[in-house]
This record gives structure tokens, C-alpha cells and sequence, in this order.
């Protein structure tokens, strides 16, 4: 092993510690926030591995987030009339983390597959029938009712497959108490923490998984498809081999963010993955840096916190311009949409490597030694 | 026999706007060789502007109309200028995240100045039909066929018989030389993005008034007008017309006669219609088939 390695697994298990311990100094609904920052973490290092390292554009990601979250509701499901594929009717069927891993095969098979018909597509045509795809997925998903829960969902937050603290009766003042679960010394107390914890172990082995593909030979490959298909076929490269791979470890990626975002929301319904997910996962991964992997956490902070908090600060810098279109509503769910939009074209003009490229280039006016340390 | 009429003439009204849409795709994609995620959004923002005049200004409705033309005129210039001329030569991924931004931006901008709530839009056309047997047809409908059908001509028109519209085909088609013989190639790019907004503008104030106004109005259009153009092939403005005639009718009559279809899963038929296209036929009904220089 290198001694860059060496460096980087030192700062890798610095980083676990860290996210150990964050809980104990935040409060329970930092910790849930931050859980879903794990949750966009995931989805991210799949579309980075698809969009920035094999340059394969997909506008649809959210789609594959819907399989994984569907797979996911549907298993541990317990509804009245109960939901059926093929005559099986599911009741309680499966516990909440058993659900995951299937959830991310199910998705990342989906993924492989339309890998072969996406072979033929390059560049904007792959965008188009990534983001037809997005938009078309929720009518579908309404349509097969019987298996979707339709337009109403499926609900997942009283069922028993679900994990949490377990709730008990004190026998003296018949209180209602829950029993913490204890894991490595450390008691989680309630179901944000244990979402925390969840999410975030998952982040941290899913980021060294795919820092493990993306090192060596597999990784190199990726990039080449990536700066020149030709180059890479004339080199020896199964393109259609490399291609369907990406895709299906991708969709792998997303669906399981979007059975964690299922678990950690408690329902889902078509709105759940609308098309907008779809876009806010390429905003991050733009934010972070195409192509980069650690620095993708900052595309996840931005996607979770412009959407809930700091957009409602843009509001109140948002004067009453332009008068004549009336009055302006700031109550408006638009400001985080015109954040993101704005944060985007300007980060494409003026810092298309997003953060991880900010980095390199402060790493690389600081230190000499930058080519080294690289 | 007559059911199945109607189903037809129903499906011409939508035609039209799917054709307007479709067509501004193309003009985009021959020009700057962009698929234009934005078109959609900045056919909704222009029409909204439409609605302020008329609801808020009391303007009557063809000056606001040829008020808003101006407008999407303006605004599809100045974007070409200013958002997308910067990364014209960078990669087609960051263009395209370029677009997306653009969509962010006014879809969030109308539901910030007029809020999300859903909107009546008038109709310069009466609410009545002409009864032609047991067919019978909506004014309005055919009032959207005409308006779409003159744009078109004059478009036609505009492109073949003027200095300008030369130059504008001219960049399009070979940027290098066109710039050596004095054409300004950056500002008619612009040019056909002004273009394409008004055509934009146009088949969002042909929508609201039967889809009613709210800042997601266009996107399942725009996608139908993406099937449209992929259909009749990106790069012919005749096909994007075809397609849309194709799509607008073809999807009416699926969904009425075939039941599992129905209202639910006419997206999801488009989006088909666009995925075997682009799997059987990449270029198109109408399009040439390109072949790459290695």
C-alpha cells in the first residue's frame, strides 16, 4: 500500500470516529438532518460514479432512489387491503434493514438493464431518456395500484417490521419507557439517532466500496470511457461490459438511498421521488465536484440544507423587485428552487469543479508538494 | 366511425402546441446543437407574463400577446448571451447542467412572484363547437391549429426569404465559414434562441387556457414535445410538425381505445415513444442519419 493510502485510511477512520461520536454534542433533529445528508451522500457517490467518472449523463436518478424506496415500503408493508404481486400478499413480511440490500439489488438491476438499451444513447440523448424517465415514473407507479398503493402510498410507520427503540410499560407507574438499543457501549435513544447511525455506517462502507472500484484498474477504465469512447474501445475496452456495469452499480447506489429515504420518511407515495430529486441529486453532484468522491458530502449538505433551511433565508434578501408583477409572495415554495437554479449556473461559470476543485486549487497555491500528496 | 373522428379532431389542438414546442427544440438543437431542458419552463414564465397583463394590467389580449412575444424575444436573446454563450465550447454535460439550472431558476421564480397557486387563462377564442355531423369541433382548438399553422409559415417564411433568416441558417450550418464571410454568428445563435422562446411563449399562452396556469403547467408538455421532435427527427423542423401532428393524434386515439392506457400512462407512452425511437431510428422520421468522423 502506498503511503498516500496509508494517509487517506488514516483520515477515513478519523472521519468514522467523528460521525461516531457527532451525536453526543447535537440535538435530535440535527441528528435526523444529517441522517438525510448520509441518505443524499449515497445517492450521490452512485451518480458521481455514473455522471462524473464514466461521463454517462442521468437526468432520472431519482427513478432508480423510487425502486429502492418501493422495494423497501412494499416488503415491510401492512395494509389493509394489503398489497399483492403475483398473489403474494404482503403482510409485515420483512425487517426494515433486510430491505436495504434488497432494495439496492432490485434497483441496480433495473439499472443494468436499461444500461443495454442506453449503450446506443450518447450524450444528450441519454439525458433525455434519463429525464423522460423521471417524469414518467410516478404515472407509472399510480398505475399499478395494486402492488404501489397508488397516488395514496404506502404507509410504514406503525408497522412491527420497523426498527426503534423499544417502547415498554413500567410495571409501577405504568408510564410508557423505551428501552434504548445498545450498540458498541453507546445507547441510541430514539429513532432519529438510530437513523443516524444506520445511514451513516451504510455512507461510510458504500464511500469505501467505491473508493476501493474507482482506485485501481476498474476506476481507470470508467474514466476513459468517460474522455474518449473511441480511445477506449481502440484500447481494448468492452465498452458495453463497462457501461451496463456503471449503470447497474449506480442504480445499486440510489436504490439504496432511496430505501434509507423510505425508512427514514416512514411513507412513501409517488411524490416522494418527484422529478425535482432527480435534478437536486445533479445539483449536488455538480456542487461537489463532478468526478470527485469525499468532497460529494458537501453536494449532500447543500441539497438537504438549501432545501429546508437556508432557502428561507434567501427569501428575506429577495427585495420587492420589479413592482409591476404584483405582489411577491414570500411564502412561496419557490425560493429554494431559484437558489438552486442561480448556485448551479454560477458555480458551471465560475468553478466547474464544484468543491472538490475549489480544494485542489487551494491545496494547490498552499503547498508545493500538491503533485505528491496526489 | 364518428367517435373516432372526434378523437382525431380532439387530438389536432394539442398538435399544434406539441408542434410550436417542438419546433422551438429543434431551431435550438440545429443551431447550438442543445436540447433545451428550459424550454418549457421559459414558455410557462412567458406566459405568466401574458396573465399579469391581461389580469393584473388590463390589457386586452392580442397586445399582450404581441407584448409577451417581445418579452420571450428578449429573454431567450439575453439567456443565449448570457448564461449559455460562456460554456458554448465546454462539454455537453455542462451545458445541459447549464439548461437544468435555467429550469430551477424560472420555475422557482414563478411560483416566487405568483406563487403556486392554479390560474384561469383567457382564450381569445369563443368556448363553443361547430357541430360537422356527429362531429363536433371545439373553436378553440381550431383557433389554436390556425395560430400555430400562420407562425409556422411566417417562420418558414422568415428563415427562406430574408437576409436574416440566410444568416441564421447559415451559422447553423457551418459556423466556421459563415464567420469568415461576416456573419455574427454568436449574436444569430442569439437570435434563434429569441426564436425559439417566442414559439415557447406561444404554445404556453395556447395551453393555459385549457390546462389552467401554475408553474408546472408545461413540463408534461414538454415532454410530449420532446417525443415529438425525437420522432420527427431533432434536426428537421418539418419533422418536429409531423411528429407533433403524429404524437398529438396518435396519443389521443391510444388512449381512448386502448384501456389500459387511458389518461394515466400517456407519459409514460411518450417517453416509450422516445425511447424506441432513439433505439430504432436515432435520427428520426424526417432527420439524415449522421455519421461521426473518427
Amino acid at each position: 500500500m502506498r503511503r498516500a493510502d496509508l494517509i487517506r485510511v488514516g483520515v477515513f477512520v478519523l472521519a468514522a470516529v467523528a460521525l461516531f461520536l457527532l451525536p453526543r454534542f447535537i440535538s435530535d433533529f440535527r441528528a435526523q438532518q444529517f441522517a438525510y445528508v448520509g441518505i443524499y451522500f449515497i445517492a450521490l457517490l452512485g451518480l458521481n460514479l455514473l455522471t462524473g467518472i464514466t461521463g454517462q449523463i442521468s437526468l432520472g436518478h431519482g427513478a432508480f432512489m423510487l425502486i429502492g424506496g418501493y422495494t423497501t415500503a412494499i416488503l415491510m408493508s401492512n395494509q389493509d387491503p394489503p398489497l399483492e404481486f403475483f398473489g403474494h400478499a404482503f403482510t409485515n413480511d420483512m425487517r426494515d434493514i433486510w430491505t436495504i440490500p434488497i432494495a439496492g439489488l432490485v434497483a441496480g438491476l433495473v439499472g443494468f438493464l436499461f444500461g443495454f438499451p442506453a449503450l446506443r444513447l450518447t450524450g444528450l440523448y441519454l439525458a433525455l431518456a434519463t429525464f423522460a424517465i423521471a417524469v414518467a415514473a410516478p404515472a407509472v407507479v399510480k398505475k399499478f395500484d395494486g402492488l404501489s398503493g397508488g397516488g395514496g402510498g404506502i404507509n410504514i410507520f406503525e408497522v412491527e417490521t420497523r426498527t426503534r427503540p423499544v417502547e415498554t410499560t413500567d410495571p409501577v407507574t405504568f408510564e410508557t419507557i423505551s428501552e434504548p438499543i445498545k450498540i458498541l457501549g453507546l445507547e441510541i435513544q430514539s429513532f432519529n439517532e438510530w437513523l443516524y447511525y444506520l445511514c451513516w455506517t451504510l455512507a461510510m462502507v458504500m464511500f469505501g466500496v467505491a473508493w476501493l472500484l474507482l482506485r485501481g484498474r476498474f476506476g481507470r477504465t470508467l474514466r476513459a470511457v468517460r474522455d474518449s469512447e473511441l480511445a477506449a474501445a481502440s484500447s481494448g475496452v468492452n465498452l458495453a461490459r463497462y457501461k451496463t456495469f456503471a449503470f447497474g452499480i449506480s442504480a445499486f447506489y440510489a436504490g439504496v438511498a432511496g430505501s434509507l429515504l423510505a425508512i427514514a420518511t416512514t411513507f412513501v407515495n409517488p411524490d416522494t421521488f418527484p422529478i425535482a430529486l432527480s435534478i437536486f441529486l445533479l445539483v449536488g453532484v455538480v456542487v461537489g465536484g463532478l468526478g470527485s468522491l469525499w468532497p460529494l458530502v458537501f453536494g449532500a449538505v447543500f441539497i438537504h440544507f438549501m432545501q429546508i433551511e437556508w432557502a428561507q433565508r434567501v427569501e428575506g434578501v429577495i427585495p420587492d423587485f420589479v413592482p409591476i408583477l404584483g405582489d411577491i409572495d414570500t411564502d412561496a415554495p419557490g425560493a429554494p428552487a431559484v437558489a438552486f437554479g442561480v448556485v448551479l449556473i454560477l458555480i458551471m461559470l465560475a468553478f466547474p469543479g464544484g468543491a472538490a476543485g475549489l480544494i485542489r486549487t487551494l491545496r494547490s497555491l498552499t503547498t508545493r508538494g500538491y503533485d505528491r500528496v496526489r | 366511425m364518428s367517435d373516432f373522428f372526434q378523437q382525431v379532431v380532439a387530438g389536432l389542438g394539442s398538435w399544434a402546441i406539441y408542434a410550436a414546442l417542438a419546433l422551438a427544440l429543434v431551431l435550438i438543437h440545429r443551431a447550438t446543437g442543445v436540447i433545451n431542458f428550459a424550454q418549457g419552463e421559459m414558455a410557462m414564465f412567458t406566459t405568466y407574463i401574458a396573465w399579469t397583463l391581461i389580469v393584473n394590467h388590463g390589457w386586452s389580449y392580442w397586445p399582450a400577446f404581441a407584448a409577451t412575444l417581445g418579452f420571450a424575444f428578449v429573454l431567450g436573446v439575453g439567456i443565449q448571451r448570457v448564461v449559455i454563450a460562456p460554456v458554448s465550447n465546454a462539454s455537453v454535460l455542462t451545458i445541459v447542467i447549464m439548461t437544468i439550472g435555467l429550469v430551477l431558476t424560472f420555475n422557482g421564480l414563478a411560483s416566487l412572484i405568483w406563487s403556486a397557486e392554479i390560474r384561469a387563462f383567457p382564450s381569445p377564442f369563443p368556448n363553443e363547437t361547430w357541430q360537422i355531423g356527429d362531429v363536433s369541433i371545439s373553436q378553440q382548438d381550431v383557433g389554436t391549429f390556425g395560430i400555430v399553422l400562420v407562425l409556422v409559415a411566417l417562420l418558414w417564411a422568415f428563415f427562406q426569404f430574408t437576409k436574416i433568416g440566410l444568416a441564421l441558417r447559415a451559422s447553423a450550418l457551418n459556423p466556421e465559414a459563415s464567420r469568415l464571410v461576416g456573419v455574427r454568428v454568436g449574436w444569430m445563435l442569439a437570435i434563434g434562441w429569441g426564436l425559439a422562446a417566442m414559439l415557447g411563449a406561444v404554445a404556453g399562452m395556447l395551453t393555459a387556457p385549457t390546462v389552467f396556469l401554475d408553474p408546472n403547467m408545461m413540463q408534461a408538455i414538454l415532454i410530449y414535445a420532446f417525443a415529438a421532435a425525437v420522432l420527427g427527427g431533432i434536426d428537421s423542423p418539418l419533422g418536429a410538425v409531423a411528429g407533433g401532428l403524429l404524437l398529438g393524434v396518435g396519443l389521443n386515439l391510444i388512449s381512448s381505445y386502448v384501456d389500459f392506457v387511458g389518461a394515466d400512462l400517456r407519459l409514460p407512452v411518450a417517453l416509450l415513444i422516445i425511447l424506441v425511437v432513439l433505439l430504432v431510428r436515432p435520427a428520426g422520421l424526417f432527420g439524415k442519419v449522421v455519421t461521426s468522423r473518427v
